[in-house]
């Protein structure tokens, strides 16, 4: 082989050695949680076993376990509630402003734009502790609806952002358009916008549906009792009796909670860059 | 046609201005009231008490703990992030079999829930069962029961948090500097080939600067993850040992809901105020200065 | 001795499809300005990034400076080159990216400021060293990317059309200062362009390319007057040169060449009756559309371009009598399409 022959192979072969490290290291803990998903009990706490292979026959019990003996489905079931509620507000609250915002020329516009981003900058770790008295005075203290209440204040400002950029890449002039032909502005943006816009607002109710199920702080510090808690939450804290993890389970329901998340985020990955990178330098 | 567009703005915006403000603006004053007052969950009444609360948080080695770990945490972790995230990233620049499923698998960690991650992790470290202490045992490296406790001992506790951290945020901050690294014209790195630039210093003296805008977007949004974060601490560690990976938020959890000190909790989450204050800067200045471009 | 040197050169991307260039032979002149010409798709800017090391040849050899190049990285070619694009360096003052190639080849830092210096002072461009190129208009970005390209004083100079982002007015008096330039400092040159203008005033020789193979190879003179076949005699000249189709033969002749009965005195002429459909009045000349009377091609368009000097007054819907002289006729294989030797044929 020529000098330049190899010259070649050494950039492709760092690269795929970086790639391999990474991939292992990243994805490593699932393929973990897939494995002691249906690993024996025996087998798991076992310390001079291989943990990367099947030492006893694989068993269904820690599913068994998941699904029959602990809240797991009751949680996914809240989570899946308050998911579609907050959307339903989210997407009532966060359209029209981000419309009216995009549509909105001048300083204004942009002074709004950059307030809803900085609003985005507040923690629920800053906030978590007056919003729990408030949660309490209103009475919603260790239900879903004290969760549904919170979740649109931070959902609301990133689907504003994302449909922002979205809104300003529809031109002007086919409202314009539609206006001259008979339209109100209204009916100009539920019929024309509304329909142009569906892989945004998509792309909205994915990511808050995502954010709602990732969340942790509110739900740990609003919803005690077990039964009205979610999965992020619920997880780590009820699948442990006393001081005993069942690992088998709670591998496996970090699994199947984190795979179907992952793939819907995954096919939605494209747009959700382009509006975080457009937003945030505009 | 501009004052119908202000009208629409003024018209439709100031309904979710206003849940907005109510839900965030509110509670943030409220966070000042109660960090000036006694408050506790069984008696949440109002008495001013001054500085009180500061004084007390800033003598206590917990509080100083918390705050130095705050730092410290963010800022290792946002230097591994940025530098693994431009390694991943220029890897995952031209087109390959199986990217796709190769960028599904790179993604996992910042896609699942928090929480559930850290659970895995905490599994991983375990001090008995540990995948990791296994392997070690395996290559000789330490003798069996002689393997140490990842998150029992402070030092190694502190890193095992960083770990995870960065392992939420280099998916994360690849997929941005990919969308950075993209963005360059083909022509340029090309351009400066010809010129004699050989594959470091096209790296490092042109790609890296033409992406710097995206880099700090990046590390702006991954400080923020970073410091403000406290379900990692509280799921891995619950702040020990000894405080050693107590950070402000997770801190201030542990004060405030737990401790039922709602003055004190306050008074300790407030101090992510500054830090947050500067990364708003920054971001604006970014902002600003992609407009002028 | 040739400089750059290229033989039976061939690109081909996908296995089985036709080349994107095909066993290409050029060979360069000192000093000369080549010009690669072609419409989009002929492989002319293919040709120039293989020979500049950025595209890998399939078959064949490159020779620069009597060398084969065909295993060196760009850099080690000796080469410069300005892109249609200038590929300036946004984040770096015009001043670093022209010392960008010096510090890439480690010269010295001492030497950088004078050579910049130099460079910039051939192109006009010494007020402009600490702005960066965002501040820049296009025609001094043109200028900023030579005096990158001529800093390192290569071998050779590659442009990949350089004038095409400029807008219409800017591309003249661009053009004029490429070739005052060039004649400054007369490296070699690879032009690439699809605009035969450009390549008739640039071009000391014209590379026509069409789907990846060499037509010919000529002078401005050579490849207009004597073209080697029907591509290169349409794609040169504007509006293109009129063919007749015969049984076996292919006849052409230019607009210009289609004059007034009597504008061309005596010599050897063919007599047409032409009837005029459409007048175009553009100033210096008038352009006449329209077909020949009589015979086989009265549905056919053909064109004739009278200079101001000749006598006007056409209107559309006349016939008249026009002519062209014997010798501006030409003659192309109707096989082949190729050129052959004038041969009698009846007109109509």
């Amino acid at each position: 082989m020529t000098r330049r022959d190899w010259r070649k192979l050494g950039p492709g072969a760092a690269k795929f050695a970086t790639l391999a490290t990474f991939v292992v290291l990243l994805a490593f803990p699932f393929y973990w949680m897939l494995i002691a998903t249906f690993k024996q009990n025996i087998d798991l706490y076992t310390v001079e076993n291989n943990p990367f292979k099947f030492n006893l026959p694989p068993t269904l019990d820690h599913l068994k376990l998941l699904f029959f003996e602990t809240r797991y489905v009751r949680w996914l079931g809240n989570t899946a509630l308050v998911g579609v509620i907050v959307v339903i507000i989210t997407l009532l609250l966060a359209v029209p402003a981000a419309y009216s915002l995009a549509r909105l020329t001048g300083r204004w516009g942009q002074r709004m734009g950059i307030a809803i981003f900085l609003t985005y900058l507040i923690p629920p770790t800053l906030l978590f502790i007056p919003l729990s008295r408030v949660v309490a005075v209103l009475g919603l203290q260790d239900t879903i609806w004290s969760v549904v209440l919170v979740y649109p204040s931070f959902t609301v400002p990133f689907s504003i952002w994302l449909l922002m950029g979205f809104f300003k890449s529809i031109p002007k002039e086919l409202e314009d358009a539609a206006m001259v032909d008979g339209l109100t502005r209204f009916g100009a943006f539920v019929k024309l916008v509304i329909p142009i816009s569906t892989s945004g607002i998509l792309t909205v109710v994915i990511f808050t549906f995502t954010l709602v199920t990732q969340e942790f702080v509110y739900a740990l510090t609003f919803i005690s009792p077990e039964s009205q808690q979610m999965v992020g939450v619920g997880i780590p804290i009820f699948l442990v009796r006393g001081d005993v993890y069942f690992w088998g389970s709670l591998m496996a329901a970090c699994l199947i909670t984190s795979v179907p998340i992952a793939l819907l985020y995954n096919t939605f990955l494209d747009r959700f860059i382009a509006g975080f990178t457009v937003g945030a330098v505009k | 046609m501009a004052v119908e567009n202000r009208r629409l703005g003024f018209d439709v915006f100031p309904r979710s201005g206003f849940y907005i403000v109510l839900l965030i603006g509110g509670p943030l004053v409220l966070a000042v009231m109660y960090a000036f007052s006694d408050a506790r969950i069984g008696n949440p009444g109002f008495h001013y008490v001054g500085l009180e609360n500061f004084r007390s948080i800033l003598q206590s080695p917990s509080f100083r703990a918390a705050l130095r770990n705050s730092v410290v945490f963010t800022v290792v972790a946002q230097i591994i992030v940025i530098v693994c995230s431009t390694m991943l990233s220029i890897a995952l620049e031209k087109p390959f079999q199986g990217r796709k499923f190769t960028r599904f698998l790179i993604l996992l960690p910042w896609v699942a829930p928090i929480s559930l991650g850290a659970i895995g992790w905490k599994w991983i470290l375990d001090s008995i069962y540990s995948v990791i202490t296994w392997v070690l045992i395996w290559l000789h490296v330490y003798k069996p029961y002689g393997a140490p406790m990842w998150l029992g001992e402070p030092k190694l506790a502190m890193a095992s948090v960083i770990l995870v951290h960065c392992w939420r945020l280099i998916p994360f901050s690849t997929v941005i500097m990919l969308a950075g690294l993209t963005a360059i014209p083909k022509d340029i790195p090309e351009a400066a080939a010809i010129d004699g630039a050989g594959f470091w210093r096209i790296l490092f003296r042109i790609n890296i600067p033409m992406m710097a805008p995206i880099i700090s977007v990046a590390v702006l949004f991954g400080t923020i993850f970073t410091f403000t974060d406290m379900t990692v601490v509280y799921i891995l560690t619950a702040g020990g040992p000894f405080d050693s990976t107590q950070t402000l938020p997770s801190l201030a959890f542990a004060t405030g809901i737990q401790g039922s000190d709602l003055a004190a909790g306050a008074a300790m989450s407030l101090f992510l105020i500054p830090v947050l204050v500067l990364i708003a800067y920054f971001m604006l200045r970014a902002a600003h200065r992609a407009e002028v471009t | 001795m040739a400089v750059v040197e290229t033989r039976n050169l061939t690109k081909v991307f996908k296995q089985g499809d036709l080349g994107a260039v095909n066993n290409v032979n050029i060979e360069t002149r000192e000093g000369e300005f080549l010009v690669l010409l072609g419409p989009s798709g002929s492989g002319k800017t293919t040709l120039l990034r293989m020979i500049a090391g950025l595209e890998t040849p399939t078959t064949g050899e490159i020779r620069i400076g009597g060398e084969v190049v065909n295993e060196r990285s760009p850099r080690e070619r000796g080469i410069a080159m300005v892109f249609q694009s200038y590929a300036l360096y946004p984040h770096l003052s015009v001043y670093e990216n022209i010392a960008f190639p010096l510090k890439a080849q480690k010269i010295p830092k001492n030497q950088h400021k004078q050579k910049v210096e130099w460079a910039a002072g051939l192109l006009g461009i010494q007020s402009l060293l600490q702005r960066k190129p965002r501040q820049l208009s296009g025609g001094e970005r043109q200028r900023v990317a030579l005096a990158r390209a001529i800093v390192r004083e290569p071998r050779v100079f590659l442009l990949d059309e350089p004038l095409s982002n400029l807008d219409a007015k800017l591309r003249a008096s661009a053009r004029e200062e490429l070739e005052q330039f060039h004649d400054r400092i007369k490296t070699t040159t690879i032009y690439v362009t699809h605009d035969q203008v450009e390549a008739m005033a640039l071009g000391d020789r014209i590379v026509v390319l069409h789907k990846g193979e060499v037509r010919q190879i000529g002078t401005p003179e050579e490849v207009y007057d004597q073209p080697a076949d029907t591509f290169v005699a349409t794609f040169l000249g504007s509006p293109p040169m009129n063919l007749l189709e015969f049984p076996d033969i292919i006849v052409g002749f230019r607009p210009e060449s289609l004059v007034p009965e009597g504008v061309v005195p005596g010599a050897a002429q063919v007599k047409l009756r032409f009837r005029v459909n459409y007048v175009e009045y553009l100033g210096a000349e008038h352009v006449l559309y329209g077909s020949l009377e009589g015979g086989n091609f009265e549905s056919k368009e053909i064109v004739a371009r009278l200079s101001w000097t000749m006598p006007t007054g056409y209107k559309a819907g006349g016939v008249y009598d026009f002519a062209i002289a014997q010798i501006d006729l030409r003659f192309f294989d109707r096989k082949t399409e190729k050129r052959t030797q004038p041969r009698p044929f009846t007109w109509q």
